[in-house]
């Protein structure tokens, strides 16, 4: 609970007090926006609306362009997102060594599809279009972890590790 | 300074940290804690040394020898064996793929030995980061000989006259750009670092920043003196978090020691430089689209003129080039225009990285000088195609860029031959093909890419890749007709000719290119409804060969579909009503007794 009282849980106000920082240390700051959007990002896991509009309000930027450019950039997320991000990579090795069959796998082991999110917040699946590995491909990143030499039947074992 | 008997080198790029490169320092830690050796060997964490295929690597240092797929059960071994008695761990040395024949230093390697490193000349060899190792190197005496020996006049002359060319594709004299942005009126003036490596199938840049990124400060700070820029951008790919920590750590070990900044060494130039990173669009590698971006708004392209030069970051003059041609900068100055002019080409001077992926022997990052012809590339240094598979062709520079078939294998890699042979150097993909790869699904998974990342802004782009990726998918699902050819390229020519920036511009390239070299493949798929690649599974028909069937049951159990049926021991039988060709019983089969036809 907060400290004044009211119902509001702590960790809301832990992470609005974070949102408050990240505005003082770029106010002033010309070109700011996507770093802001970044950070805000980083405190929600998400952008939720309510966000949105308060980077409009403390930015003084119109919030259609506030809205614009968070919709423009792939790393943004408007919607919740799963507690495991299992990314798919579609890269060119790693299609020419089978990425499509993994990504299918991947679809059929989570019934997802893509940029979807399991009912039980558990999984969220995406594309890449290159992670940079390709002498590993065809290549999948779960999180932080990739998974490289892969092969269809290699998947349900890796998935299940993460919960 | 601490002096050591040996180095042990252990790879820390990307590549060989997926494969467990971390756990492998770890355990050396460990190690050689245990035998007492903490004193007398030193463990350093280097950057990318281009041979991912066979990560994690090490290296021993003063022999030099490369051990390959380390794992950490094998780094017990290494430390007795190796560090303790001194002899070498045979099993883990590299083994020629034709000869098998173990090869203990890494410069008798064929895929190192053809190379020759500029850009990539510290990457693997010290430890990013730790600004004194790149400063052993001969870091930053390129800097301090423009700083107090030349004139910024001097300094663009002196890259004018290398020939140094923009290594991020298009090919455009660096000097000359710096001339242009020098000479446009105002005091302000930007200096921008191109980091958002966006190709598929590319990671050079990844490699330098993350391997060697004070070679990039340094090539960008002598930029700023020659151009007269106080301030500077490095827009780096949000994906590439290491690069992005690796930069900062440089940035600020640069700061400290007074090569960047304030008052640089005491010259009174001074020059900041900023990370900005990007947020995941492709389109984002196009100048004008960067610069919308760093300014914080939709990174749309604009139209040029005015270029960059003339109105860039902030309506300020600004220059851009790309990562790998700031981190040849140094070395031209520090070994003069001479020295750089003298390798390569008559019109392109100097080497080029290339990222080789796809079915090749030696996946990995490779830097090679102008006019080397793609069979050296593919064969020597690559090593040939995979298993005994057929080379088809070679896809270079990524989405922008075009297939070359066999027949034009012996072409030189410089910037004017592959535009002729319909292709482009772009930012240097090189993705190796085989006989199981079809063309018009590769044309596909292309368009597929520039068109989910065309910013929308202008027509012919936005709508015109829609369309053209509308009939590939056609094709390859066995639904095209005879006009798709035709009409793929009228409106690959329009695309070209019409749309606003270089994505759009380059986006037909690789079906115009396949259209070219590989016309036969489409045929295929339109009048015969068959994929001679056997890669289109809406064209493939699964059958089982009876003669060599044992009735295992690995596919009857396979199949999602149950559409396999037969009894134990017997040959089995597909159902072709029932198969959705998903392939899995081809994998299953350890008879090769499934049939695609």
């Amino acid at each position: 609970m907060c400290e004044c009282g009211c119902t509001q849980p702590a960790e809301d106000v832990q992470k609005e007090r974070e949102l408050e920082t990240l505005f003082e240390s770029w106010r002033g700051v010309k070109g700011s926006l996507i770093p802001i959007l970044q950070g805000a990002q980083a405190i929600y896991g998400y952008l939720p609306r309510e966000v949105l509009l308060q980077i409009a309000r403390e930015t003084g930027i119109p919030p259609s362009r506030v809205f614009g450019v968070a919709t423009f950039y792939a790393q943004f997320h408007l919607s919740p997102r799963g507690r495991n991000i299992v990314r798919v990579c579609l890269g060119t090795a790693c299609h020419v060594r089978g990425g499509a069959r993994i990504f299918e796998r991947v679809q059929q082991e989570l019934e997802i599809g893509n940029n979807e999110t399991t009912p039980d917040l558990r999984f969220t699946l995406e594309t890449v279009a290159c992670l940079g590995c390709c002498g590993l491909s065809p290549v999948i990143m779960v999180n932080d972890d990739t998974h490289g030499r892969l092969a269809p039947d290699k998947l349900k074992d890796i998935l299940v590790n993460y919960q | 300074m601490q002096l050591v008997r040996a180095h042990v080198l252990v790879c820390g790029g990307t590549s060989c940290t997926s494969s467990g490169s971390k756990q492998v320092q770890e355990v050396f830690q460990k190690e050689l804690e245990k035998h007492k050796l903490e004193q007398e060997v030193k463990i350093v964490e280097t950057g990318c040394h281009g041979f991912c295929e066979m990560g994690p690597l090490v290296i021993i240092y003063p022999e030099g020898t490369f051990y390959v797929r380390v794992t950490p059960e094998d780094v017990p071994e290494l430390v007795e064996e190796h560090l303790l008695k001194g002899r070498i761990v045979n099993r883990l040395l590299y083994k020629a793929p034709v000869t098998e024949e173990q090869i203990p230093t890494y410069k008798e390697i064929a895929f190192y030995r053809k190379q020759l490193r500029v850009a990539l000349r510290n990457c693997g060899s010290i430890n990013p980061e730790n600004i004194q190792e790149y400063i052993a190197r001969g870091g930053y005496e390129g800097l301090e000989k423009v700083l107090f020996e030349m004139s910024p006049e001097d300094v663009i002359a002196e890259v004018k006259r290398s020939g140094l060319r923009g290594r991020g594709g298009g090919g455009f004299p660096t000097g000359l750009k710096w001339e242009f942005c020098r000479r446009s009126p105002g005091d302000l003036k930007y200096l921008i670092c191109n980091a958002d490596e966006g190709d598929p199938g590319a990671f050079m840049d990844r490699s330098v920043l993350e391997g060697d990124p004070h070679s990039v400060i340094e090539g960008m700070t002598i930029a700023a003196y020659g151009i007269g820029c106080r301030e500077g951008y490095i827009y780096v790919r949000a994906e590439y978090p290491l690069a992005i920590k690796r930069l900062k750590i440089a940035i600020a070990q640069a700061e400290e020691l007074g090569l960047l900044g304030e008052n640089i060494l005491g010259s009174g130039f001074s020059f900041d430089l900023h990370i900005k990173e990007g947020a995941g669009a492709f389109v984002c590698g196009e100048e004008t689209a960067l610069m919308a971006s760093i300014e914080g708004r939709r990174g749309m392209p604009r139209v040029r003129p005015p270029f960059p030069a003339q109105r860039g970051l902030w309506d300020k003059p600004s220059n851009i080039n790309n990562v790998e041609t700031y981190a040849n900068v140094s070395v031209i100055i520090l070994r003069g225009a001479d020295w750089f002019a003298g390798m390569g080409t008559e019109k392109s001077k100097g080497t080029k990285v290339f990222a080789l992926t796809g079915k090749i022997n030696n996946t990995g990052l490779v830097e090679v000088p102008m006019g080397i012809t793609l069979r050296e590339i593919i064969f020597e240094i690559g090593g040939g195609i995979v298993g005994d598979k057929q080379f088809k062709g070679v896809q270079i520079g990524g989405p922008s860029g075009g297939c070359i078939p066999v027949e034009l294998i012996d072409t030189p890699i410089d910037y004017e031959s592959l535009i002729a042979a319909g292709a482009m150097m772009g930012s240097g993909g090189l993705v190796v093909m085989d006989e199981t790869t079809c063309m018009v699904d590769l044309a596909r998974f292309f368009l597929n890419f520039t068109q989910s990342e065309s910013c929308g802004k202008c027509t012919p782009c936005r709508e015109g890749t829609k369309r053209m990726l509308e009939i590939l998918t056609r094709i390859c699902e066995g639904k095209g007709v005879p006009e798709d050819i035709d009409t793929l390229e009228r409106l690959g020519r329009v695309i070209k000719g019409t749309a606003l920036c270089g994505l759009g511009n380059t986006a037909p390239n690789p079906v115009l290119s396949t259209l070219r070299y590989f016309r036969h493949e489409y045929e295929a798929h339109i009048m015969d409804k068959r994929c001679p690649a056997h890669a289109c599974s809406a064209l493939l028909v699964f059958t089982i060969d009876e003669e060599k069937c044992i009735g295992c049951g690995r596919c009857l159990k396979a199949c999602p579909v149950g559409a396999i049926s037969g009894a134990k021991k017997e040959p089995h039988k597909i159902d072709p009503e029932k198969c959705i060709k998903c392939g899995t019983c081809f994998e299953k089969c350890r008879q090769n007794a499934i049939l695609r036809l």
